[in-house]
């Protein structure tokens, strides 16, 4: 109705037209600040890593751009980075997967809560979520630090003492604590979009409860499953400051080793080409979360 | 509708436990930090006796005190202009067709999605380049500090600041600013008295998930910082690493406590948003 009133009575294509290419301009003026801000503070940096990691690190810890080669991607095959790497992945997939089965039956849990208590839930995930990371991995190296409460507990228990800080386990545990929300809300969000009369039915055609999991809930929720995943490991794989806080020395993971590069190592081109590497794994992840039709980013 | 078909017995019992030992392992330890830094113990997980002494060194100690000045000068600053350029992007992508738009919107989620230490990796060598060039070139001398902190914060932010408001504008039709406009407003008018209180609310939640992310950010602040130039994180975080003590814990809550003031306020934002929606339907 609206669209009517607000033209004129004779609508000629020319004035049409113009009036597309008028309404075309105006939208793209409002995006040119911000399309020039990340051309410029975005894009030119990505850029920019791109350069360094084909490019040889000087005898002062300086960095050659002249002569391009593939050397720093050649380091990445060397043990040291391999190891690094694949602690890294297998690290990351832990977390993965301790998150996946901590976060579905709580995500189901409150997908099948009546609204306002699902939201109030909701809620009360929401505020660690967007409490500070740097606090909440902190409040873990108080907790498991030396005569901490977690010793105290365990001496009390009778379970002798109990050295969990600066290991890996301590790693992964802290990582959990930090990503769990990640997975909790795309699952959520998954679970809560499917309609759960599909599993009665199942159950009145004889699906044992395990079945109608397996062969309904599970396949309907996958979309949510996999955008978890995504959504966790990916910064685990990058994680700096849960193995900084709560890891050890054995624990170096990518993250920390590319700082490493940058600010003490000063072998610029080994960092840019491993920080190309996450952001590629990050990128090839995200495109599979897309091809599977995720929408809740 | 009746509900549907729901898990009994054990399967039941299992969820609900299962929940109770999720918000525990949510909260015991950002209760027991609260606890912990009222205690007079040194050491910083033991119980000695209340005491406020740590939150007095926190207002005497002068680098936590500079470190707090410029995160707030920092995450204020950052926000403004990302709340503006976020904004002008999402009205650009909801509102307007025009060439390059699924570059645009695909480049904007880049941000969001980018691990922390790639981004930090990339303002690094972006701003040794862009110094060195300046020094080349014009003989000006100018290292990192205040200035990389806040164009690295902005280029972060205004991706997220965008997200929200979009998903404001999403669900509001545009026909009230046509109205406005058959009415003899300019766009000026129709944009300053009808879209923008109508998006307000996703507005201010884009601000103060700006503002939380500012706050927030240890890696890459920690990258593009100069001498005499630290955010309260990142000086808490080389803290850490030399060693825990009870003023760290202190530190920890007043941050602890600046955020949950945030995201308390963003809920609330949130659910202004969702009540005037209701009334737009």
């Amino acid at each position: 109705m609206t669209q009517v009133l607000s033209h004129p009575e004779e609508v000629t294509p020319e004035f049409e037209k113009d009036a597309a290419r008028a309404q075309s301009r105006r939208g793209f003026l409002m995006a040119l600040p911000t399309f020039v801000y990340l051309g410029l503070f975005f894009v030119l940096p990505f850029l920019i890593v791109i350069v360094y990691s084909f490019a040889t690190r000087n005898r002062f810890g300086g960095t050659d751009l002249s002569g391009w080669n593939f050397e720093a991607y050649r380091k990445l095959g060397d043990s040291v980075v391999r190891d690094i790497l694949f602690r890294s992945i297998w690290l990351a997939l832990i977390t993965t997967i301790i998150c996946l089965v901590l976060a579905y039956p709580f995500a189901y849990f409150i997908a099948t809560r009546r609204p306002a208590v699902r939201n109030l839930m909701l809620v009360f995930v929401m505020i660690p979520f967007w409490s500070n990371f740097l606090v909440r991995n902190y409040a873990w190296r108080v907790l498991l630090g030396n005569d901490g409460p977690v010793s105290q507990l365990s001496e009390v228990l009778g379970l002798g003492e109990t050295r969990v800080l600066f290991t890996p386990v301590a790693v992964v545990l802290g990582l959990v604590y930090g990503f769990l929300p990640f997975m909790i809300l795309p699952l959520y969000a998954a679970i809560e979009r499917i309609d759960l009369r599909l599993m009665e039915a199942s159950r009145d055609l004889y699906a044992s409860g395990w079945q109608s999991f397996r062969r309904v809930l599970l396949p309907l929720s996958m979309p949510g499953v996999i955008a978890g995943s995504i959504l966790v490991f990916v910064p685990s794989l990058g994680a700096y400051v849960t193995p900084e806080i709560l890891g050890g020395a054995k624990t170096t993971l990518l993250g920390s080793y590319i700082v490493t590069q940058f600010l003490t190592a000063r072998n610029w081109p080994v960092g840019a080409s491993l920080s190309f590497v996450l952001m590629a794994v990050m990128l090839a992840a995200t495109l599979v979360y897309f091809r599977k039709g995720g929408r809740t980013l | 509708m009746s509900s549907p078909v729901l898990p009994r017995g054990s399967a039941k019992l299992g969820l609900t436990v299962n929940a109770w030992l999720i918000y525990l392992f949510f909260y015991a330890p950002i209760l027991l930090l609260v606890v912990f830094s009222f205690s007079a113990d040194k050491n910083v997980g033991r119980w000695g006796g209340f005491t406020f002494d740590w939150y007095r060194e926190f207002g005497q100690n002068d680098g936590v005190q500079s470190a707090l000045g410029v995160s707030i000068r920092v995450a204020l600053v950052s926000t403004l202009v990302a709340v503006v350029l976020g904004t002008m992007a999402a009205l650009s992508l909801e509102r307007f067709t025009f060439r390059g738009k699924k570059v645009f919107d695909a480049l904007l989620y880049l941000p969001i999605i980018i691990p922390d230490v790639t981004m930090a990796v990339m303002m690094l060598l972006f701003f040794a380049q862009f110094f060195d060039l300046l020094d080349a070139w014009f003989g000006l001398s100018l290292s990192k500090g205040f200035g990389s902190i806040v164009i690295s914060h902005i280029a972060f932010s205004i991706s997220f600041v965008s997200v929200v408001v979009r998903a404001r504008l999403a669900g509001m039709d545009d026909t009230l600013e046509e109205a406005s406009m058959d009415l003899y407003a300019s766009r000026w008018q129709a944009f300053r008295y009808v879209t923008l209180p109508l998006i307000f609310p996703g507005v201010a939640g884009g601000a103060l998930l700006a503002l939380t992310l500012s706050l927030d950010d240890v890696v890459i602040t920690q990258f593009v910082a100069g001498p005499g130039s630290t955010t309260l994180p990142v000086f808490v975080f080389s803290l850490i690493r030399r060693g825990v003590t009870p003023l760290i814990n202190a530190v920890s809550v007043i941050m602890l406590a600046i955020s949950i003031v945030l995201v308390a306020l963003s809920l609330f934002a949130d659910r202004s948003k969702r009540a005037s929606a209701k009334v737009s339907n």
